[in-house]
């Protein structure tokens, strides 16, 4: 059997001054009441927060200053993250392009795309959804539909996405798209692209969430027109670049801290003197807790070393999210509770409603718990 | 300070492949049977002594290798992988403790004790040496220990390590589920003379059952790896509908959520070892023999579940990763206790002190 890598570092002296610098932006940000804490979390957009995060140096610390970024480790921009997280920080609006799309430009993207694009993400003022997903195309994203043609003017892309969080608040996608022929392998033929969603031929329409929030989009492209330096890396180099990004996608502390604030307020309405069976039961969790953050720690600096460590990314967020799922349900068998979104001033009540309309899609997103668990059993070598 | 590391690694490494030859070269499943039905053979148990494993933690001046218990950790878990059917964990811990509180080395195979929560074992002076009230139940090894290090505390508050004879009279001899021996000592009356007392030294919160605890989370941590490897091997080979069972989704399932339990396990067990001389380490190594201990559990099911009937016999080998797991995850305290442990620290702080002290990796 394959040994899975997770050699847990210790965070050096950058990444703990750069999390103390976290920690006080963020008691500013609750002290000033600019966000409310127990209802939200890195799934919140808040431009404004964004904003204000980017002013900060918070956003694209890992980058190279010729592009707005810090030139920091992976494992300070773990530190500030998981800050983010456990303070319930709304940060969606920046979230995808700081924790993936952004590294991919840097990585494959032309130029013109990093200069025009990456300083403004550190900023906090430009934000990306991905377009991955399609109406038949989901857990089997090699079934993509959606074609781009090359063009004397550039690449015409026609088709749709769906489930594309973000997309009515987003500046650019990246849009997977079929190239050319797939191949024996299927993974062949498979490009990606930065759509300019302010350009014409793309219409956003929105899906309401049981939550009854909008946050995801289904998106039409309709020769949609991207200039050819906006492709991302090679023709056909789709499907590695996608594989890549999802260990970034899969591995950070997004995947075991989106109801940390919960947990918190768990604690704090059960209170310093539990009885055995709360203390049992919370202490349990917080077990798991720290499994994840040595976990999602360890593959942050396999990341910083240039490694591609995709089976510990997709084991960190099968681990990590069945966390997530449970955390609710333990929450409500230690203190009687009647989950109510609106009910003003019962912040235990709120925050658990939130998180249990919530919980159905942290083992959904970003690959569901059964195609993660055939990818890691592919690498224990039983596939 | 980076050559110092590396170097310490280094050390860790050779150690480390020394004794994955060693046993795999000496633990036969006939020794592991053999074992559970008469005393562990002195003649294996000496190759191991001539190894200098059972000194791994023993300072230099002393004879001793000098690894860190942080380090250590991966030779427990090589000892929990190729179930050692010796008190190798033990020695190394009684040997240690008694060379950090004493100054002098320990020859033989040893232990410690209390193993469990309930054992208290009460000291105070007498005109020959020290009189020891109270008793120790299933001391790991204890009847096949010369030698058995014991936490003991005084009505002044002080706390002590005995060394106590394993030649005395053991009330009770049992075994885990494994056939590992467990033994029982009234210690009421007996007394000990001063050259085997000591001041017990700095940072033993819950006596010796930090140490143990963790060395078990280890252990269990490379049980589980072989009873998984055994899984991923019996699933490759055994065909049924005209193919191996490693092709059915439903083993892939099970087995890919193995994994992530001995991950998760793995990690808790790091983080503990990076925190054993934090303020914290008690808090740390109570959530690592909490997590591997619910892992045991679950990735011993998993296990077995691939393995079907050919798993339930004695002559298949996953037995002897499995029956320790469902012995060790309650050696040293269970989950639930430890799980109580942490969850009574972290409420003491209220939800808002959590955060901080777990994200303390420094």
């Amino acid at each position: 059997m394959n040994r899975f890598k997770f050699d847990t570092p210790r965070l050096p002296p950058e990444a703990l001054s750069e999390q103390a610098r976290a920690r006080a932006f963020l008691a500013d940000e609750i002290a000033d009441q600019r966000y409310p804490a127990h209802l939200t979390s890195w799934s919140s957009f808040d431009a404004g927060f964004s904003r204000r995060a980017g002013a900060a140096g918070f956003i694209g610390m890992t980058w190279p200053k010729a592009y707005g970024g810090r030139e920091l480790s992976s494992l300070a921009r773990f530190a500030v993250t998981a800050e983010m997280l456990a303070a319930g920080a709304p940060s969606f609006a920046h979230w995808i392009a700081d924790r993936q799309s952004g590294p991919q430009i840097l990585a494959h993207g032309s130029e013109r795309a990093k200069r025009d694009i990456l300083p403004r993400i550190c900023r906090g003022e430009c934000f990306f959804g991905i377009g991955m997903s399609e109406p038949n195309s989901g857990s089997d994203l090699a079934a993509v539909r959606t074609k781009a043609t090359r063009h004397d003017d550039g690449w015409h892309i026609n088709g749709s996405k769906i489930w594309t969080s973000n997309a009515h608040h987003a500046h650019y996608l990246i849009v997977l798209a079929r190239t050319g022929e797939a191949g024996d392998s299927r993974h062949g033929g498979l490009t990606q692209f930065i759509a300019d969603l302010a350009q014409p031929g793309v219409d956003i329409r929105p899906i309401y969430n049981l939550a009854g929030a909008h946050e995801f989009n289904e998106v039409f492209f309709d020769d949609f027109l991207v200039p050819d330096d906006m492709m991302v890396g090679e023709a056909g180099s789709g499907w590695d670049m996608v594989t890549r990004e999802l260990a970034f996608e899969r591995s950070g502390p997004d995947r075991f801290l989106s109801d940390y604030r919960l947990l918190i307020e768990l604690i704090e309405r059960v209170g310093t003197e539990p009885d055995a069976r709360q203390a049992v039961e919370i202490g349990r969790l917080v077990t798991h807790l720290i499994s994840l953050l040595g976990m999602s720690l360890s593959v942050a600096e396999l990341l910083d070393r240039g490694e591609s460590p995709n089976l510990e990314a997709a084991l960190v967020k099968d681990v990590g999210t069945n966390f997530e799922r449970e955390v609710p349900e333990v929450a409500r068998r230690l203190v009687a509770v009647e989950p109510s979104m609106d009910r003003e001033g019962d912040i235990f009540a709120q925050a658990a409603a939130q998180i249990i309309l919530n919980a159905p899609s942290f083992t959904l997103r970003g690959g569901t718990r059964e195609i993660l668990r055939g990818m890691i059993a592919r690498g224990m070598g039983l596939r | 300070m980076i050559d110092e590391a590396a170097s310490s690694d280094d050390v860790t490494t050779i150690i480390n492949d020394q004794a994955s030859r060693l046993f795999r070269d000496l633990i036969t499943p006939k020794l592991l049977a053999s074992c559970e039905r008469e005393p562990s053979p002195a003649g294996v148990w000496a190759s191991i002594e001539e190894s200098g494993l059972p000194l791994a933690l023993v300072e230099e001046q002393y004879g001793g290798i000098g690894l860190s218990l942080a380090a250590t950790g991966g030779l427990f878990a090589l000892a929990g992988y190729h179930t050692v059917p010796f008190p190798l964990v033990e020695t190394i811990i009684a040997h240690a403790l008694w060379a950090k509180a004493a100054g002098g080395t320990l020859n033989g195979p040893a232990s410690i004790a209390p193993a469990n929560f309930s054992d208290r074992v009460s000291i105070e002076t007498c005109s020959d040496g020290y009189r020891l009230a109270g008793g120790i139940r299933s001391v790991p090894w204890g009847s096949q220990a010369e030698n058995i290090v014991v936490f003991a505390q005084a009505g002044s508050g002080d706390d002590f390590l005995v060394l106590l004879p394993g030649f005395l009279t053991w009330s009770t001899i049992s075994s885990n589920l494994a056939g590992e021996p467990r033994a029982d000592m009234v210690l009421s009356g007996i007394i000990i003379p001063g050259d085997r007392v000591r001041p017990a030294p700095p940072g033993l919160d819950q006596g010796l059952m930090r140490i143990g605890a963790l060395a078990r989370a280890f252990q269990m941590v490379g049980a589980m790896r072989r009873a998984i490897e055994h899984a991923v091997q019996y699933a490759g080979e055994r065909q049924q509908f005209g193919r191996p069972i490693a092709k059915f989704q439903a083993i892939q399932q099970m087995l890919a959520e193995a994994a992530g339990h001995l991950a998760a396990s793995e990690a808790a067990c790091t983080r503990a070892a990076a925190e054993m001389e934090t303020p914290d380490h008690l808090f740390f190594a109570a959530a690592a023999k909490a997590r591997a201990g619910e892992a045991a559990g679950r990735v011993a099911e998993i296990c077995h579940q691939v393995h079907g009937a050919m798993g339930f016999t004695q002559e298949h080998p996953l037995h002897f990763a499995t029956r320790r797991l469902w012995s060790w995850r309650d050696e040293f305290g269970g989950e639930a206790q430890w799980q109580e442990v942490v969850g009574r620290t972290v409420c003491a702080g209220g939800g808002h002190a959590l955060w901080p002290r777990l994200s303390a990796h420094s």
